[in-house]
């Protein structure tokens, strides 16, 4: 479903160029539930950016449902994320002025779906993340699980088919962390691929297997129920290598 | 996406930023405001100018001693080579056909007094046809009689108020007022008939033209009112008059004046006036747009990470654009609403305080101003719409971070 050929994001920063990713080949099958984990600065929103055609890599191929996206317009890239991408944010990224169904609605306004066909699909997608109850209430009338929750809503409202999740329980206390997960392991079990960022080893060995990031390359691939102590044993080469280096 | 989806975004975005919209608003209607009310007063200014020339009478010719074609001032201001005389209007009487009614005016102000009381008051002489011409009707008594014009009885004819204020309750036909030093007996009072081209015909006294003409001791005419017949034959009546007097004066030496041409001429001047007015309220009107403009960059970079979202959830540049755009649209529009409105009521309240003036705003300031509202919400809304459209996604979700 996704494959990523020799992927590279570079930045012009004061005049020097910057490689934010260098040389990324993975395929990631549809269906799957990928975590990104790595140290800060080592590329993964770069990655997941890229991943969600919110930026275009500077080489390499980027291949998302047999269509190459990597040289799509502005315009085409828009179609790309409206029908095939749902994100959901470590910060939620609610719209304060809008309850939760319009925040859930959003995505499907810009689509021109007709407001009845929306309303009936986020009643079905509010219900699903068991906020029926809180449609009309704004973002400050809700707690963070269930800010979280109405965004998963809004990420699904278009039913896409690859979910990009930036650190989805950052913000969150274990309890409704837990619940967040939960309802994207249910989303991944029903086919929708997934891909999580996260700092979090205990999010990522919820997943199938794990890329590890550092310096802008995959440095390591594990499987998401060894991450625990692949990903310490890596904060130690990282710390040593630190050290040496210094 | 549609208008109405639109329509509430930009809506439910407005009303969250309630104090800042309110200036918004405020700063757009008191441009419209402003456009409003000044052409209406520009406007009652021209109505009230050319309402003046109409109660003359539109049939009006008026010649005038002096010829200023050539400076374009306003005739009568400049010298007169050779004075208007008795002998003029009854040549016009007898020479041009299509004169219904001939009237020489000669005319000061002097003090008139009866008993006690008194005051200085225009004093015109002229004749009978004067009745004709300025379309007057009389209250109680007579005119003043049609008798040859050198006969100069020391009669008068009073207008409604002077009367009023002199003889208080007394009937004023028959007593005798002194015109300066002249005793003379009222005949008539005219029916009030109000304020016309500056001469309140209510508050002066008419007099035969050769007494008018002794009084003042002057042996020249003020003007010469014609009343053509046939409205139609106004031009041909008009060159005429000019003709026949430039034979009588051996040049042509005098202005004569239609009542459509003065009207025509102060109109288009007072049009100009109501233009220019309508100038300096859009002055506020683009100082209004200015500040929406203001308020949007403000709103666009508030909002920097709603426009990050909406990209991230597939809306397109134009959509972006569109929704900023119409946010501005709907500022203006809104405002310009509000602005008409408070416009049309201090214009229905100046018409109450003062009734006589015909304040009204023109239908076309009432388009424009509307029409400039919405074009200033579209036009500074554009570079604030434009920016949140072309703003990076990921930059846009990084601020918010």
């Amino acid at each position: 479903m996704i494959l990523l050929d020799h992927l590279c994001r570079d930045y012009l920063v004061g005049g020097q160029t910057l490689r934010a990713l260098a040389d990324v080949s993975e395929t990631i099958e549809a269906g799957e539930h990928v975590a990104i984990m790595g140290p800060s600065g080592s590329g993964k929103s770069t990655l997941l950016n890229l991943l969600g055609c919110l930026d275009r890599p500077t080489n390499g191929r980027y291949v998302l449902d047999g269509q190459e996206v990597s040289g799509l317009s502005t315009h085409e890239l828009s179609m790309v994320r409206r029908h095939k991408i749902g994100f959901v944010f470590q910060s939620y990224h609610l719209i304060s002025r809008l309850t939760a169904t319009g925040n859930v609605e959003l995505p499907m306004v810009f689509a021109g779906i007709p407001r009845s066909e929306r309303l009936k699909r986020v009643a079905e997608t509010l219900d699903w993340v068991g906020l029926s109850a809180r449609a009309h209430h704004r973002p400050d009338q809700l707690s963070g699980g269930e800010r979280q929750r109405v965004a998963i809503a809004r990420s699904i409202s278009m039913k896409p088919r690859l979910l990009l999740a930036d650190e989805p329980t950052g913000n969150l206390d274990s309890a409704a962390g837990a619940q967040i997960l939960e309802i994207l392991e249910t989303m991944n079990r029903d086919g929708l691929t997934v891909i999580t960022v996260t700092h979090d080893p205990g999010v990522g060995q919820r997943a199938q297997r794990v890329l590890v990031l550092a310096d802008g390359e995959v440095v390591r691939r594990v499987p998401g129920r060894e991450i625990v102590e692949a990903y310490a044993d890596f904060n130690r080469e990282q710390q040593a290598s630190a050290g040496s280096s210094s | 996406m549609m208008i109405l989806d639109c329509l509430r975004m930009a809506g439910t975005a407005l009303v969250r930023q309630r104090l800042r919209t309110g200036l918004s608003l405020l700063g757009v209607a008191i441009g419209v405001m402003s456009v409003i009310v000044l052409t209406s007063l520009g406007e009652g200014a021209r109505r009230y100018v050319t309402g003046q020339f109409a109660s003359l009478g539109t049939n009006l010719l008026v010649v005038i001693p002096g010829k200023n074609e050539t400076t374009g001032g306003l005739p009568g201001m400049g010298g007169a080579p050779e004075d208007l005389t008795l002998q003029d209007a009854e040549a016009i009487v007898r020479r041009i056909p299509g004169a219904n009614a001939v009237a020489p005016m000669s005319m000061a102000t002097d003090l008139v007094s009866y008993g006690e009381r008194g005051r200085q008051v225009p004093v015109i002489g002229t004749t009978s046809d004067f009745m004709i011409a300025r379309h007057l009707r009389m209250a109680e008594g007579s005119f003043l009689p049609d008798v040859d014009n050198d006969r100069g009885a020391p009669i008068a004819v009073v207008g409604k108020k002077l009367a009023k204020e002199l003889f208080r309750g007394e009937r004023p036909v028959g007593k005798v007022v002194r015109v300066g030093d002249w005793r003379i007996r009222v005949i008539g009072v005219m029916d009030s008939r109000g304020v016309s081209v500056g001469l309140d015909m209510d508050d002066c006294v008419l007099v035969p033209v050769a007494t008018g003409m002794r009084m003042f001791n002057r042996s020249s005419l003020f003007r010469i009112l014609v009343d053509v017949k046939v409205r139609a034959d106004q031009d041909e009546t008009k060159n005429q008059v000019i003709r026949l007097l430039a034979d009588r004066h051996q040049e042509e030496d005098v202005t004569v004046l239609t009542q459509d041409a003065v009207v025509s001429s102060f109109s288009s001047i007072l049009n100009v006036l109501t233009m220019a007015l309508a100038g300096i309220g859009g002055i506020s009107l683009a100082v209004a747009g200015v500040g929406i403009m203001n308020v949007m960059l403000v709103s666009v970079s508030e909002r920097t990470f709603e426009v990050g979202l909406m990209k991230a959830v597939g809306a397109k540049e134009h959509q972006i654009l569109g929704v900023f755009l119409l946010e501005a649209s709907l500022l203006s529009s809104l405002g310009g609403g509000i602005g008409l409105g408070l416009g049309l009521l201090s214009v229905e309240i100046l018409g109450k305080v003062f009734p006589k003036f015909p304040a009204a705003s023109p239908l076309w300031a009432i388009g424009l101003s509307i029409g400039v509202s919405v074009t200033v919400g579209v036009v500074f809304g554009l570079i604030p719409a434009h920016r949140a459209s072309r703003l990076d996604p990921v930059v846009a979700l990084a601020r918010s971070k």
